[in-house]
């Protein structure tokens, strides 16, 4: 391979490439800058050159998205694609609100470091956006946790920040442990490292006895390790106090651009390549297959039932939108069970499944987002903090109350189509018999609970009267980030097909070699 | 022209939020203006339909793709069955307006969420699509909430909270059949226009689903019983333009959902046999709408607060309403349309006589601390019994004819249901009566006084108070105005239903 061959490549990684360099950019720039200026001043001006070259970055992802070509390298282990593309601009755009919301708000002395380690792990999930092989996968979902986990920590000097940092690093280190030795299993049994690879040993095992008991057992293992990645029940236990403890601009990370990435791998890994071992729920009890299937809709069960009705108790709005996320984790459990009798997944769940993922990236970027405008002048994020903060900051509140209907289902914004879509995905697998029937009413009574939530937390903003008037001024950069997201929410919302078609034409299928 | 209605009521809900809070007179007058806007559209519509031809009309024709890979497309329309309903709409949206006269708090934001509210109740009547319609619907919800919540009275949180979650999970239920309609037909083929799903003839195992879910989704947000609780809390709770649009209209939306989408989609499921009874639904349903209107008028009886008198008024008038639909005849179907219209005009004007021309005045709704109001306030004691008479339905108010029209139409169908809806219209009469005598007549009671120095009747007041009776009145005089289209439409409807799938129309 000599040099002219090089170049095409570095158009495919660009995105890539720019970002290690803005992460140690960052660092260096700390290093170069602690003695010259202050806390203060080094936030801004830093993250204003974050900002910027998230913006390149976004320009690169659009230009490949556009472009429309696609390059596989090393079995799967990148990926280049305009669906991939896609999907790194939402997780982009996320993270640009969450360095938006810490520009003035220095909540960490080591500034550059602290946006060293966020782009760090957005640079994570950008290979993790692109893995396609089980190496790959641990790997880029290690660089995305650890800066994670440093960050929700990164309060040095409160206690809850240092508990919930703590708590995150244990389950997210018994999460890697589990997949890790799930992959073991995996790849001793198959001898396949990508992720094409694995599918077609599958297929291939199915004339030949089927693959074993250790090669399920593996599955299950990793599942455990994905339920830990997106919150799902019963290993979300964690996310309430590593959401509570980390600053805000962190959790933001957590809850939009960090589940998006997990959203996305748990589908390429379960519903591309180990799509021949998935059973089936179909129906009464009685007639389901064995398979990942079952697990994952007790997954998805558990999610809706401990997601929505335990986030009816909280009193805090960081631990709310915890339990919220578990919520949503199960939601989108539902498309992964699409599959009919045969083991065909619907035509409609992968493009739902990324629909939804981007959607509530972006919607979760703006709860922080305005929670995070409100909290201002608030003394904390408990409910009885925000009381009556519609009068105080009508701006973010008004904002807020948008995502959280997002959220919450209701039209015209993108999360009533990303739950429908998500829904309608798995009645169309086996729309002859109904199959999926079951698990969607569960689904849409638990979503008329949810609605029930949202409100009560609307309500504190809304009806609730303020016990302190002074007004809450909200910067004018988070005005901007508040008003792009909500837009997108609502664009992508009274268009949904412009998303929908997008992912259908690209990501119809989740693996390059479908 | 017609679909401008709700997008002139969505611009006019941005624009009032736009304003500032104290400019209270200038919210008032705008949203006075955008109300007034829609009411003209509605009349414009309602000459300008023509109802030789009948069908959808005045909206955009075919329309347009909206998310072509379900097959959903935005498309408008009104037909026999919904532009009375829009024209009801902005009858109640005006004079809504204009007994919020008073609102001093929040002005903005309360004439934001109430043209919000009126603009998503516009759309669901204007849908020909039925996923656009479910839209609506959606749209419709949440405004009610931050509307009871913040602006009304008596236990307001819970009311809302209640009315809210009832709302959406009727919602469910129909979100449920909306995604079952999307696979039930062939993909090449799917469509959720509803043109063009009322010609599909769908299986009669997923009628057999399908049509439960809908009518019961839709029934929830009609107060059928024993699924109505979230009526009268809702609307004694809620300040008055709300109840008015809550009781006289979004009531509705869910008796046209039923008779749209629920019998006009499946009316196969209505004469189906179910665990063992043919005609088991159409069964059930007049079972239950006569419980609606015998129960409800009982319970309006014991009331001893003013309000849930007519909140129990509304559970029992709808009975009539979905009693009419299920008798699948001319006389039920035209009536039950009537009545929609009519009870949406008795009820806004009831709940604005005691929510905002009694409450706002004397600060008691209880009937036992009220008495000798007709002396304090002769305009008062004379709105509400006109209202009183066309709700007992009187021959020369709105009331009298759609109730006979369903009576004939059941009669018909189902004659035994007569015993307890003829009961149930006696008790009509005796909580009317009681309520009249209580409040306006009986001795002045000691806590009140002689209610002397009440606060004068106010110009909107009195302007919005003679609108309602006069129209009360008009279709009680002349029902033609409404009835021939109704009838126009109901005729096809029927033609259609039994075209399309054999019903048995006899008794069931």
């Amino acid at each position: 391979m000599n040099l002219s061959d090089l170049l095409p490549l570095l158009r495919f990684l660009a995105p890539e490439i720019l970002l290690s360099a803005l992460a140690l950019g960052a660092l260096l720039g700390e290093a170069a800058l602690s003695r010259l200026l202050g806390v203060e001043k080094r936030q801004n001006l830093l993250g204003w050159l974050a900002l910027l070259g998230l913006g390149a970055c976004l320009v690169i992802l659009g230009d490949q998205a556009a472009r429309g070509e696609t390059l596989a390298l090393g079995r799967g282990a990148f990926v280049a694609s305009p669906f991939n593309a896609l999907l790194k601009t939402a997780a982009t755009l996320a993270v640009m609100a969450s360095v938006t919301m810490g520009l003035r708000a220095p909540f960490v002395r080591h500034v550059g470091e602290n946006y060293a380690l966020v782009l760090f792990s957005l640079l994570g999930m950008f290979f993790l956006l692109s893995a396609e092989s089980l190496l790959m996968i641990f790997v880029a979902l290690e660089l995305t946790s650890l800066p994670l986990y440093a960050l929700a920590a990164s309060q040095k000097g409160a206690r809850r920040s240092i508990e919930g940092g703590l708590k995150y690093l244990l389950f997210g280190g018994l999460s890697a442990a589990f997949l890790l030795f799930g992959i073991s299993y995996v790849y001793g049994m198959s001898g396949q490292g990508s992720l094409a690879g694995l599918r077609d040993w599958l297929v291939a095992q199915r004339t030949a006895g089927g693959p074993g008991f250790l090669f399920l057992t593996g599955v299950c293992l990793m599942i455990v390790g994905l339920g830990f990645k997106i919150a799902a029940a019963p290993f979300h236990l964690w996310a309430p106090d590593a959401y509570e403890g980390a600053p805000l601009p962190a959790a933001a990370i957590l809850a939009s651009a960090s589940k998006l990435a997990g959203i996305v791998v748990a589908a390429r890994l379960l519903l591309g390549a180990f799509l021949p071992v998935a059973g089936n729920v179909l129906g009464s009890p009685l007639s389901w297959h064995a398979g990942w299937s079952p697990a994952v809709a007790a997954l998805a069960v558990a999610s809706l039932t401990v997601g929505n009705l335990a986030a009816l108790a909280q009193r805090n709005a960081k631990r709310f939108m915890a339990y919220s996320s578990v919520a949503h984790a199960g939601n989108v459990l539902v498309a992964f069970l699409a599959l009919d009798a045969s083991g065909r997944p619907a035509a409609l769940a992968a493009p739902a499944i990324a629909y939804y993922a981007v959607i509530y990236a972006l919607t979760n970027a703006g709860v922080f987002a305005a929670i995070h405008a409100l909290a201002w002048g608030a003394r904390g994020d408990d409910f009885a903090d925000f009381r009556g903060a519609a009068r105080r900051a009508p701006f973010p509140a008004f904002f807020l109350l948008i995502f959280l209907l997002s959220l919450a289902g209701v039209p015209p914004m993108a999360g009533f189509f990303g739950k429908l879509f998500l829904f309608m995905a798995a009645l169309q697998a086996d729309a002859t018999h109904w199959g999926l029937a079951w698990l969607v009413a569960y689904a849409l009574a638990m979503n008329v609970v949810a609605l029930g939530y949202y409100l009560r937390f609307a309500r504190v903003l809304w009806v609730e009267p303020a016990e302190d008037l002074r007004p809450i001024s909200t910067p004018l950069e988070l005005r901007v980030a508040l008003v792009a997201l909500a837009l997108l929410v609502l664009g992508l919302g009274v268009f949904p097909s412009s998303c929908l078609a997008a992912f259908r034409t690209m990501g119809g299928v989740l693996l390059l070699r479908g | 022209m017609l679909v401008w209605t709700f997008w002139i009521s969505f611009l006019g809900s941005a624009a009032v939020a736009l304003l500032p809070s104290h400019w209270k007179s200038e919210v008032r007058w705008l949203a006075l203006l955008f109300a007034a806007l829609g009411l003209a559209l509605g009349l414009w519509g309602w000459g300008a339909y023509d109802v030789e031809v009948g069908g959808y009309q005045l909206g955009n024709g075919e329309g347009v793709p909206w998310i072509p890979e379900l097959g959903v497309r935005f498309r408008l329309g009104a037909d026999g069955f919904s532009l009375p309903l829009v024209i009801l709409t902005g009858v109640i949206g005006v004079t809504g307006v204009l007994y919020s006269w008073n609102i001093e708090e929040r002005v903005n934001q309360f004439f934001a969420l109430y043209l919000l509210l009126l603009g998503g109740v516009y759309g669901v009547f204007l849908s020909v699509d039925l996923f656009l319609l479910v839209v609506f619907y959606e749209i419709a919800i949440v405004p009610k909430y931050f509307l009871i919540a913040i602006w009304g009275s008596t236990r307001k949180e819970y009311g809302a909270m209640k009315l809210v979650l009832y709302s959406f999970a009727g919602g469910a239920l129909v979100l449920l059949g909306l995604a079952g309609i999307a696979f039930a037909a062939d993909p090449a083929a799917r469509s959720f226009d509803l043109e063009r799903l009322a010609a599909t003839n769908f299986s009669s195992g997923f009628q057999a689903w399908a049509f439960p879910a809908f009518f019961l989704g839709f029934g929830i947000l009609a107060g059928l019983w024993p699924f109505h609780t979230w009526a009268p809390t809702g609307h004694v709770a809620a300040p008055t333009a709300a109840s008015m649009l809550l009781a006289g209209v979004v009531m509705k939306l869910g008796s046209y959902g039923c008779l749209r989408v629920a019998i006009g989609l499946f009316p196969g499921a209505l004469g189906a046999t179910v665990l063992g009874v043919p005609g088991f639904w159409r069964w059930t349903i007049t079972v239950l709408a006569a419980m609606n209107i015998l129960y409800g008028a009982m319970v309006a009886l014991v009331q001893r607060d003013f309000k849930f008198v007519i909140g129990y008024s509304s559970v029992s008038h709808m009975g009539f309403v979905l009693l009419g639909l299920v008798t699948l005849n001319l006389w039920g179907l035209s009536g039950a349309l009537l009545q929609m219209f009519s009870h949406g005009i008795v009820a806004g004007l009831l709940f604005a006589v005691v929510g905002r021309l009694v409450y706002d005045r004397t600060h008691t709704r209880e009937l036992d601390e009220l008495g000798g109001l007709g002396r304090a306030a002769p305009f008062t004691a004379s709105v509400f019994i006109i209202g009183g008479l066309a709700s007992m339905g009187l021959p020369g108010m709105s009331g009298f004819f759609a109730e006979l029209l369903v009576l004939i139409g059941s009669w018909k169908a189902f004659a035994w249901v007569l015993i307890p809806v003829g009961i149930g219209m006696i008790v009509t009469v005796v909580y009317t009566l009681r309520t009249i005598h209580l409040a306006f007549f009986g001795a002045a009671p000691l806590v009140g006084g002689d209610w002397r120095g009440l606060p004068p009747i106010t110009l909107p007041e009195k302007a919005a108070s003679c609108f309602l009776a006069a129209i009360l009145f008009l279709v009680g005089l002349y029902p033609t105005v409404l009835l021939s289209m109704m009838d126009r439409a109901s005729q096809q409807f029927l033609d259609r239903v039994k075209q399309t799938v054999p019903v048995h129309l006899a008794r069931p």
